[in-house]
């Protein structure tokens, strides 16, 4: 009974991880850039929702709906300055540098606002837990909507990429930037474009990442950040369902990790599962394998 | 014509030695007439740290060309093998010898780190690599936090739980204690050892980047499929950078145990932020541009302390100042605006003759 | 590309021997930029900066000859501990200015001044000695226990006095000349292993603690082997890190599986809110007992109180206690800061209140220079009785340790109770 409830306390984690994974794993498949400013991002979209809801006392659904514009806005506005002047640069880590000074940016100016003291998130999931087997088993309200919101996302976004013109033309600049503009697409406008759904889901992921762990300070977004990153790899990065199930596995790892070997150790269990993992399968679970051409 | 180019090369690695030279007499002179803030002569230390760990970064980054996020890992490795022995050995033999047979465990230990992950790691491309090292680096810090080392009459006792586990006897000593780390570890380090590691770091990587491995080290880099049909060993190579760079690593790690009396593995000075923190100097220098990262790990580990004026806004400042940094040196915009300037101003100086040596 | 990179390099250099001769000594012009940005920045130190920059020229190499007692300050005020850093910092700046409002020690005002150390160790040694640059004579610092070990070898090397509020670990005070106003981790440990014995509050007990941080695996260890002296019994001890601290689920249902009637929580509050939300959402309800780092659990901004009902700690400061000296702190703190202080704030007040006293004992003036300072300071505080928020009565002894008796308080309908 115990591993069945781990198992349930695991899923919960994971689809947190996996819900920012998502965000992740978008702007990394089609900008090709680790953004490592993602979940301050994440960060933002919280401290939104927590002003509207619970210092205004606004209802949670404009607070979200709010949140998504001003991290959009942000997204937006961070590629712009910070990122798209590196786009051509002569290395690639150089983006990742300034995305590292844009994290610590955000954070600081949090700092700033919000002060240093922890903040108690009330949570925006009204759902009460789905009790099983005479209450010995609990799934909580949050998971049931992340896990709900998790696989939505996914559908939508794996629908969006395929289907719509302007999925097809991120996936076109993914391949090749050059190319992409000779066939007329708008490059500057789709990598934009990228990076307003990737903010617009770090909103949506700081709610429920709140909800679930209603704690929030400005370095609430970091390590839930690195987290959901190492599980988008896990996942396969750049695939759109590999950071679901990235994710989820994650989670449960960790916590069946804690739970039956040490939990003094748990991050150095599930980096050495990743480490094994990528070894086995060096581009992760769901991630195509690109021939290398000479 | 070939003979020129190689004079070239070794007046450009001639003047970083001049540069670390003429730093170090700056200095003394500055102590030794007593116009040196404290806070600069607490800072001496720590920028040599920071110049070797960047410096050797620079060697898998620059040379070897993999993104690595674990270098505080090799550093942790090699901080807590040399406090380690410090400590046990403390009063035991002198000072001087002591500290040096330390440094020396510290690079030995680390460099053995650095083939043991990179035997594994190297097989891997690009971010994948990066996030298992990333991963490496993470496991390390997290092993360490849980690391119990006692020592008594009937020798060391080891425990990955707690001190209790450690079941010492009367006299015993707990030495590693988890994550309150090793304490009391004897303040050795100097300004002048920090210089000569760094001296000798440069002269290590230095004259390996202008050998025959350092070129077989760098054809990888450019092209692997083409250095490997010319039968150069892949693996061999890449191991040797990488394990090089981890045991200057793990030296700087030494130096950093030696120079505050506590040493503990927090997330703060040995985790991922700190490797991170090394590749901004390494990629704000100039990527493969050893002296570059010198120079960029010196401005941005004063930067901060130089910000202190500001208080509440210290950390913003410095902040959009890394952003501002990188756009004006990476930005290709930038970087053709800067070209433009220096046609007008500097085209007749002799900088120009010095182009394109890399 | 690489010519420029030479003349951006040759800036850089010059740019560093620049900031160098900057940084050095008595350099006017870094002094009064300083006190430049810290006036725009520290409104409450606004009225002692003119005295400042007139005192830093000369003050600065050896601290005499001023006109006011420089203590300065050390702990995060960024990075994830900043919360802790903050608190210290504008308590120790209100009581501060309540004692220079006061006529200040022996008839002179007191100059305070913060630095940040982002709780690492090296950056602590840094902020020490750009507060030694100021002129700082005494050192009310630091906040974390890890950079106070590292600071603490520098004080002692330099014998200047040392009063860290919050820097818990053994080996703060290992030397003569530091001294702490919070209770010792073992100290903390034992004293709540003994009342949970004594009182018979449990029988099965369960631990949750942060391996990672040397506060929590400190109170561990020592609560550990004194539980062994007894009547009741630890059936669990589960850790977690300083990087995976948002999901206590396993710790939980590990507590609740072993049938623990008590889950002891030697932990800082940020982390103990969360436990005690999960443990509700798990429908577990154990008696939660923890010791000074869990107060303030009830003033994190929007905190559903509720869940703490129950809750008891072993502190010796809760910002809801009746008395008059409390009440005023709060209510002045809440004032100028909009904030509920915490036990870090508390320490922070008691420590620059036992420099005055201590300072007032030994007959310190501002012209003593810092070794003599800290002669005078040493025996001193080993002969005040200080009534300060944390105990009343508390005496120190030379070892660094302070002698006050913890309260242990209830959590009932949102506020704390004595128990």
């Amino acid at each position: 009974m115990s591993f069945i409830s781990y198992l349930i306390n695991g899923i919960s984690l994971g689809s947190v991880y996996a819900i920012i994974a998502l965000g992740y794993t978008m702007v990394y498949g089609i900008a090709k850039m680790l953004n490592f400013a993602h979940g301050d991002v994440i960060m933002v979209g919280s401290f939104a929702v927590f002003t509207i809801v619970s210092t205004l006392g606004l209802p949670p659904v404009l607070g979200i709906l709010v949140a998504v514009v001003i991290c959009t806005v942000l997204g937006m506005a961070i590629e712009r300055v910070a990122y798209k002047p590196l786009r051509n640069a002569s290395s690639p880590l150089a983006v990742l540098i300034t995305a590292i000074g844009v994290s610590y940016l955000l954070q600081n100016v949090a700092l700033l606002i919000f002060g240093a003291n922890t903040k108690s998130f009330t949570s925006v999931v009204a759902i009460s837990p789905l009790k099983l087997a005479d209450g010995q088993l609990m799934i909580s309200g949050e998971t049931i909507v992340t896990i709900i919101a998790g696989i939505v996302i996914m559908v939508c976004l794996t629908l969006f990429v395929n289907k719509s013109k302007a999925g097809q033309a991120m996936l076109a600049v993914s391949e090749d930037k050059g190319a992409a503009q000779l066939m007329g697409i708008n490059v500057n406008g789709t990598i934009a474009l990228t990076f307003a759904i990737g903010s617009a889901l770090a909103a949506i992921a700081g709610v429920l990442l709140c909800s679930a762990y209603p704690s929030l300070t400005p370095y609430t977004g970091a390590m839930p950040g690195i987290k959901a990153f190492v599980a988008a790899v896990f996942g396969g990065i750049g695939s759109i369902p590999g950071a679901m199930i990235g994710g989820i596995l994650l989670g449960i790892i960790e916590i069946l990790g804690k739970a039956y070997i040490s939990s003094q150790m748990a991050d150095a269990i599930v980096f050495a599962v990743l480490i094994i993992v990528l070894l086995v399968k060096p581009t992760g679970i769901l991630g195509k394998n690109i021939q290398e051409k000479v | 014509m070939k003979k020129w180019k190689m004079t070239k090369t070794a007046k450009n690695n001639f003047v970083t030695y001049i540069i670390v030279l003429i730093a170090y007499i700056v200095v003394q002179i500055l102590l030794k007439s007593g116009n040196m803030s404290s806070l600069m002569e607490g800072l001496l230390v720590p920028l040599c740290i920071y110049v070797m760990l960047a410096i050797s970064l620079n060697l898998t980054v620059g040379i070897l060309g993999e993104l690595s996020l674990g270098h505080a890992g090799f550093m942790c490795v090699g901080a807590f093998s040399g406090a380690f022995f410090s400590r046990c050995m403390d009063g035991v033999m002198p000072n001087g010898i002591r500290f040096f047979i330390a440094l020396l465990i510290g690079a030995a230990i680390a460099g053995i780190f650095g083939i043991l992950i990179g035997i594994p790691v190297l097989r891997l491309k690009g971010d994948y690599l990066a996030i298992v090292t990333l991963a490496f680096g993470e496991i390390i810090k997290n092993l360490v936090n849980v690391l119990y080392i006692g020592k008594d009459n009937n020798g060391f006792h080891f425990s990955m739980k707690d001190s209790i586990s450690l079941h010492l006897g009367e006299e015993g000593q707990v030495i590693v204690n988890g994550a309150q780390g090793i304490t009391g570890t004897p303040h050795d380090a100097s300004f002048t050892v920090g210089i000569v590691l760094i001296f000798l770091s440069l002269f290590i990587i230095l004259n390996l980047i202008n050998s025959r491995d350092g070129r077989a080290i760098m054809s990888i880099r450019d092209n692997r499929i083409a250095a490997e049909s010319t039968g150069i060993n892949i693996t061999k190579y890449k191991l040797m950078a990488f394990s090089i760079s981890a045991s200057i690593a793990g030296v700087a790690g030494v130096l950093y145990a030696h120079n505050l009396s506590t040493l503990t593995a927090l997330p703060k000075n040995f985790g991922y932020n700190m490797s991170i923190m090394i590749l901004v100097f390494v990629v704000l220098g100039g990527i493969g541009n050893i002296r570059g990262s010198i120079i960029s790990a010196v401005i941005l580990t004063l930067l901060p302390e130089l910000l202190r004026g500001l208080s509440d806004y210290r950390m913003l400042i410095y902040a959009i100042v890394l952003i501002a940094m990188m756009l004006f040196n990476w930005s290709p915009k930038a970087v053709e605006w800067k070209d433009k300037l220096k046609e007008k101003y500097f085209s007749n100086i002799s900088f120009r003759k010095e182009k394109e040596v890399k | 590309m690489k010519r420029f990179d030479k003349v951006m390099s040759l800036v850089m250099v010059s740019a560093i021997a620049v900031s160098l001769l900057a940084g050095c000594g008595n350099s006017d012009a870094g002094a009064q930029a300083d006190n430049a940005a810290s006036e725009t920045n520290n409104e409450a130190a606004a009225s002692e900066t003119d005295t400042t920059e007139a005192d830093d020229n000369s003050a600065a190499a050896d601290s005499t000859a001023s006109g006011a007692f420089k203590i300065g300050g050390i702990g995060p005020t960024t990075g994830s501990a900043a919360v802790y850093g903050v608190a210290v910092q504008n308590a120790a700046q209100l009581a501060v200015d309540e004692i220079n409002a006061a006529g200040g020690i022996n008839g002179v005002s007191i100059e305070f001044k913060f630095e940040d150390d982002e709780c690492d160790a090296e950056k602590s040694v840094n902020a020490y000695n750009t507060l030694k640059d100021w002129g700082m004579q005494m050192l009310m610092g630091t906040v974390t226990s890890g950079c106070s070990v590292a600071v603490a070898e520098k004080t002692s090397g330099d014998n200047m006095f040392q009063l860290t509020p919050s820097g818990s670990s053994v080996d703060c005070v290992k030397y003569d000349n530091a001294f702490r106003v919070c209770f010792s981790d073992p100290n903390q440990g034992a004293a709540s292993a003994q009342y949970i014995g004594e009182n018979s509050v449990a029988s099965s007990v369960a631990v949750i603690y942060d391996s990672s941080d040397i506060y929590s695996s400190g109170i561990y260890e020592k609560f550990v082997s004194e539980a062994a002296n007894q009547p009741f019994e630890i059936v669990s001890a589960e850790a977690f890190t300083a990087d995976n601290k948002t999901d206590f689920s396993v710790q939980l249902q590990k507590a609740k599986d072993a049938g623990a009637e008590l889950v002891f929580l030697p932990i800082y509050y940020t982390e103990a809110s969360l436990i005690l939300s999960q443990a509700s959402t798990m429908g577990y309800e154990p008696i939660f007992f923890g010791c000074d780092g869990l107060d303030g659990i009830l003033n994190v901004q929007n905190f559903d109180t509720s869940l703490a009902e129950g809750v008891m700690l072993l502190t010796p400061f809760a910002a809801d206690a009746e008395d008059e000296l409390t009440q005023k702190f709060v209510t002045a703190y809440k004032e100028k800061f909009g904030d509920t202080p915490n036990q870090f704030a508390a320490d922070a007040y008691d420590a620059i209140y036992a420099i005055k006293a201590a300072g007032e004992k030994a007959g310190i003036t501002p012209d003593m220079d810092m070794s003599t300072m800290c002669e005078a300071m040493k025996t001193a505080m080993t002969e005040i009785t200080l009534d300060g928020l944390t105990g009343v009565g508390m005496t120190w002894d030379a070892s660094g340790e302070p002698n006050k008796a913890p309260k242990a308080v209830k959590i009932t309908d949102g506020v704390y109770t004595a128990m």
